[in-house]
């Protein structure tokens, strides 16, 4: 991918961030920000965390995307299919049913689910490295936390309970402080540079496993790499902002007419894309005139359904 | 430059693959690799590529143990063009190419020597104009030959190569064992596993015929390819002749 349109990205994430300030059930212009006025809080403590967490936890999405497609070499494949999202929102869910209501609890209740999935997923893996195992273990650990978020909402001890957490589930940026982005940056940060990290070996699984191994890629470094960069992109993002699906799915495809194929020159891109679309998704959700806020996860999948339709019918035509 | 596996024994899920296998590949010549299906060919030169590691013995690269080496240097000195010709994501030719410098790579991407030896790799393969097409719209001659591009942009002194031909028509089946031909007078050692024994016959140098995971000939292609030792490799009876240019040809006339 050339420079010019990485930079060209980034600059269309800078504009979304800069609108992302400016819009809301009250629109501030720009003269809010001058010292004195008051409506200025409104930007740096509340309008500003929202934005950069909602930059971070799309960006982390997006190269986990990126990361799960090369590493499986399929186009449909999602962080969520690793079963971390599903863990960390079974964290999350717990606390809410606990009662629990310090704030760094939920946080940390969900990151503590995302890091006993990849626990969970290493031990099953073993030291196979093997790219199946990998797959039927991810898709067994996010059913069972599936179901086990299912039973946390069935058994909750009251219907405020049973609310909070089917709302929470919904995901969303709402109310978010400083606290969140720095929770989140660090670990989406690690997240990032490890997946980043990967981007050779994934170009050269492009021939196919047993090609790049002859040329040494060492499969169980890369599955580690893989397994901790998306689990702390994906933990970072559910405990900031609940689950948000699609983006992981959708960003590499947008990207990959900009970037080209290569596995490696759609991993940063797709952070930078994935960062733009839940900025622009989360402002739009904000402006958009409903009673009460309409929910970012809800307003993704209603984006990302539709566009998976296309996708599979254009996948249709050209597969055999 | 020697290439050489003793008394290789490999055991898969319980199931014995390979077992007591000696031979001593040479720089400069091609092997080709017979034998019937499920004889452990492909095993083999997993082996030799290290995608196996030898349940017992050794596979020895100028006379060092492999599983001792260093998995980078290993890539450089040995190519491995795997059976399938998959590529999973549509990229163009050039790039194709240049994923054989991988084991190459420094920590800020390409050097000069990448490109020259990629250009070298792409122009000994004739597909220097394919460069900027993408993999889907090969045919499936001009993808073979990308993708033995591959293996040679890494410049290897080992050309490791699971049934190159599989699947293409006559005409490119002689071209790329052809280019084998090229690869073993630029110096380069090359092993192949072949299915036919006419194609053997026109290609090889040397010939290692396994069945049942042990070895039953090795030697010079004209010394291994007789009815004697086909027969108790395949169970068929053969006639030897010979084509207008010299060529051995290797005529199955029914089975034993």
């Amino acid at each position: 991918m050339s420079r010019g349109r990485v930079l060209g990205l980034l600059l269309a994430l800078l504009a979304a961030m800069l609108v992302s300030l400016l819009a809301g059930k009250v629109w501030l212009p720009l003269s809010a920000w001058s010292n004195g006025d008051p409506r200025a809080l409104i930007i740096t403590e509340l309008r500003l965390p929202r934005t950069l967490l909602a930059a971070i936890v799309g960006a982390g999405l997006g190269m986990a995307g990126a990361a799960m497609q090369g590493y499986l070499r399929n186009p449909l494949a999602d962080p969520g299919l690793f079963g971390v999202s599903a863990a960390a929102a079974l964290g999350a869910v717990l606390s809410m049913y606990f009662g629990f209501t310090h704030p760094w609890l939920l946080p940390a209740f969900a990151l503590a689910g995302a890091a006993a999935a990849m626990a969970l997923l290493a031990l099953l893996v073993g030291r196979s490295g093997s790219i199946i195992v990998f797959t039927l273990a991810g898709v067994i650990i996010a059913s069972l936390a599936g179901s086990l978020t299912a039973l946390a909402i069935s058994l909750a001890p009251t219907p405020f309970a049973t609310a909070q957490i089917i709302t929470w589930l919904m995901g969303a940026l709402t109310d978010r402080s400083w606290d969140d982005v720095w929770l989140a940056l660090p670990l989406t940060a690690i997240g990032l540079a490890m997946l980043a990290a990967t981007g050779p070996a994934l170009d050269a699984l492009t021939l196919g496993e047993p090609a790049a191994r002859s040329m040494g890629v060492d499969p169980l470094r890369l599955q580690r790499l893989i397994i901790i960069g998306v689990a702390l992109c994906v933990g970072a993002g559910v405990a900031a902002a609940g689950v948000i699906g699609f983006v992981g799915l959708i960003v590499p495809h947008l990207v990959r007419p900009l970037a080209g194929h290569r596995p490696s020159a759609v991993l940063w891109p797709s952070a930078i894309g994935g960062a733009l679309l839940v900025v622009l998704a989360d402002s739009l959700v904000r402006v958009a005139p409903t009673v009460s806020e309409l929910r970012l996860g809800i307003a993704m999948s209603l984006l990302g359904g539709p566009f998976f339709l296309v996708l599979l019918r254009r996948m249709k035509r050209t597969l055999p | 430059m020697s290439l050489s596996v003793e008394n290789l024994r490999l055991v898969l899920g319980g199931a014995t693959i390979l077992d007591g296998v000696n031979a001593a590949f040479a720089p400069g010549r091609v092997t080709a690799v017979l034998g019937p299906n499920g004889a452990g060919k492909s095993s083999l030169l997993a082996c030799l590529a290290g995608l196996h590691a030898p349940t017992a013995g050794t596979v020895r690269l100028d006379g060092r143990d492999r599983a001792g080496g260093d998995a980078r240097d290993l890539a450089r000195r040995i190519g491995f063009l795997p059976q399938t010709a998959d590529v999973h994501w549509d990229i163009d030719v050039a790039t194709l190419v240049a994923l054989g410098r991988f084991p190459y790579r420094g920590r800020w991407g390409g050097t000069a020597d990448d490109a020259a030896a990629v250009a070298a790799a792409m122009a000994a393969t004739d597909v220097t104009t394919l460069a900027a097409r993408t993999v889907n719209t090969l045919s499936g001659g001009e993808r073979s030959r990308v993708l033995l591009a591959r293996v040679l942009a890494g410049t290897p002194d080992w050309l490791i190569a699971d049934e190159p031909l599989a699947s293409l028509d006559p005409a490119h089946q002689l071209d790329v064992l052809d280019r084998l031909r090229g690869i073993a007078a630029g110096g380069a050692g090359v092993v192949v596993v072949l299915h036919d024994l006419n194609q053997a016959a026109r290609v090889a140098d040397d010939v290692l015929v396994l069945r049942g995971g042990r070895v039953i000939g090795f030697g010079a292609a004209d010394a291994v390819l007789v009815p004697e030792v086909i027969a108790a490799t395949y169970g068929v009876a053969t006639e030897i002749c010979h084509s207008s240019d010299g060529h051995r040809i290797i005529l199955t006339t029914g089975r034993m």
